[in-house]
């Protein structure tokens, strides 16, 4: 979906204004710490994959999103995940208080050191598959168009476009399907644009790398010259 | 408002936004039904907060700059190699290097969301995640980094990478002229995490103090 958090090469959003890298906190306010918390604790249920988790953020009107702070996004992607997962009522959010059953007998809830086991494991999201990739390192490809609502990692601004094919990195949970709870692999590629491929004129002597999925990708017509 | 800065200090007492209520809340209802356990959401915040942050990536960065070995296999799989440093887990588990060269310097970015090498940078920072950066960083990256004070030779080529699948990408700065002899904690101190994402280069010899 080309949803309010798509937002490769759009205009209007200002200046960045960073802090100060030695001045900066990691937690700008206490609710951010417990925001981020939560987030990555109830994740460890195993009720939702990334993309998943990702796909409930952008679901919302795209002014929202970018009125939102980050972590305000994330509290509103957690809320969502919750419900949608069966592990809090709607009316308990809204009421605030509990009024359906406790967590599930066969829920494992990670303890202090359970979750810090799993904060220093990871998740690698490559997957075994025995197809054969389509695409050579040094094919030109075009990015697909896409008009999908669903969850998909095909920034909007490099559809259409033509690169070239500088990576392979085998097979990956593909997003698309992984967002709807399917597990399904999909070779991974990098791909190189240049910058007047993706913009025509701009900035000159710029190129963008992105790692796209298999099914974003096409044959690219022979060059006319 | 969360942008509702003040520059007086916070000494009288305020009561609580409706967000600071919601999240509370939140927390209240996950704890009672036995959801979420405190020490381990105290642990997760203890673990972003104090001990895993760029300092990593700077020890990544030092060693590869004196280390020709370390750097060939950062190159070539920076995922097993910063795990040999013990640097694995969380949003690092496919780490890419990308290295800078007098041709080409590289920067990261996350168009669609904020993937970010956890395992060697922390948490990102706010600008990381805003969209002025989200939405420029591809398509005018000269005029971005030179926000952060970066001017590029117009000839040396940017080249960007949008972190859009699960591989992260850490950048490894060129080390700077005059510091061939520098030990691994001095060079260390020279690699800012700015300059791990591109916005910036390593800091020069005299402005290390």
């Amino acid at each position: 979906m080309n949803g309010g958090h798509d937002l490769g090469g759009r205009h209007g959003l200002g200046t960045i204004a960073p802090e100060a890298e030695d001045r900066e906190p990691v937690f700008h306010a206490e609710w951010e710490r417990r925001v981020f918390a939560l987030t990555l604790a109830t994740g460890m249920l195993g009720k939702w994959n990334i993309d998943e988790s990702r796909f409930a953020r952008e679901r919302q009107h795209p002014a929202t999103y970018l009125q939102n702070s980050y972590y305000e996004n994330w509290l509103e992607g957690l809320e969502k995940l919750l419900v949608e997962k069966d592990l809090l009522a709607a009316d308990e959010l809204l009421s605030q208080k509990v009024s359906g059953a406790g967590a599930a007998p066969e829920l494992r809830i990670p303890d202090a050191e359970a979750a810090l086991k799993i904060l220093r494991s990871g998740g690698p999201s490559a997957i075994e598959s025995e197809a054969s990739p389509l695409f050579n390192i040094g094919d030109r490809v075009t990015a697909r168009k896409q008009y999908s609502s669903g969850h998909s990692r095909a920034p909007s601004y490099v559809q259409g476009s033509i690169g070239t094919v500088i990576r392979h990195h085998g097979c990956h949970f593909y997003p698309d399907e992984a967002s709807q709870g399917r597990t399904v692999g999909e070779h991974l590629y990098t791909v190189l644009f240049t910058n007047q491929s993706l913009w025509g004129k701009t900035e000159e002597n710029a190129e963008v790398c992105i790692d796209l999925w298999q099914p974003y990708l096409s044959t690219a017509p022979e060059e006319s010259c | 408002m969360p942008y509702d800065h003040h520059d007086h200090d916070h000494n009288h007492t305020e009561p609580p936004s409706d967000l600071e209520l919601r999240v509370k809340a939140l927390e209240s209802l996950l704890l009672e039904k036995g959801l979420v356990n405190a020490d381990a959401l105290n642990t997760i915040i203890d673990t972003y907060e104090t001990k895993v942050g760029p300092r990593n990536g700077a020890h990544v960065v030092a060693k590869a700059w004196i280390d020709g070995d370390f750097k060939k296999a950062l190159i070539e799989d920076a995922g097993a190699a910063v795990a040999a440093l013990g640097y694995a887990g969380r949003q690092g588990e496919q780490l890419q290097a990308v290295e800078n060269t007098p041709e080409t310097h590289n920067l990261v970015v996350c168009t669609l969301c904020s993937c970010y090498p956890w395992t060697v940078l922390g948490l990102p920072p706010a600008w990381y995640k805003s969209a002025p950066y989200r939405s420029r960083a591809v398509s005018e990256p000269r005029s971005v980094i030179k926000e952060f004070g970066t001017e590029l030779d117009p000839n040396i080529k940017i080249r960007v990478w949008d972190s859009t699948s699960e591989l992260r990408y850490l950048v490894l700065p060129m080390q700077p002229v005059g510091t061939e002899n520098w030990s691994e904690d001095q060079l260390s101190a020279l690699v800012s995490r700015n300059s791990m994402i591109g916005v910036e280069l390593a800091k020069n010899p005299e402005g290390a103090n």
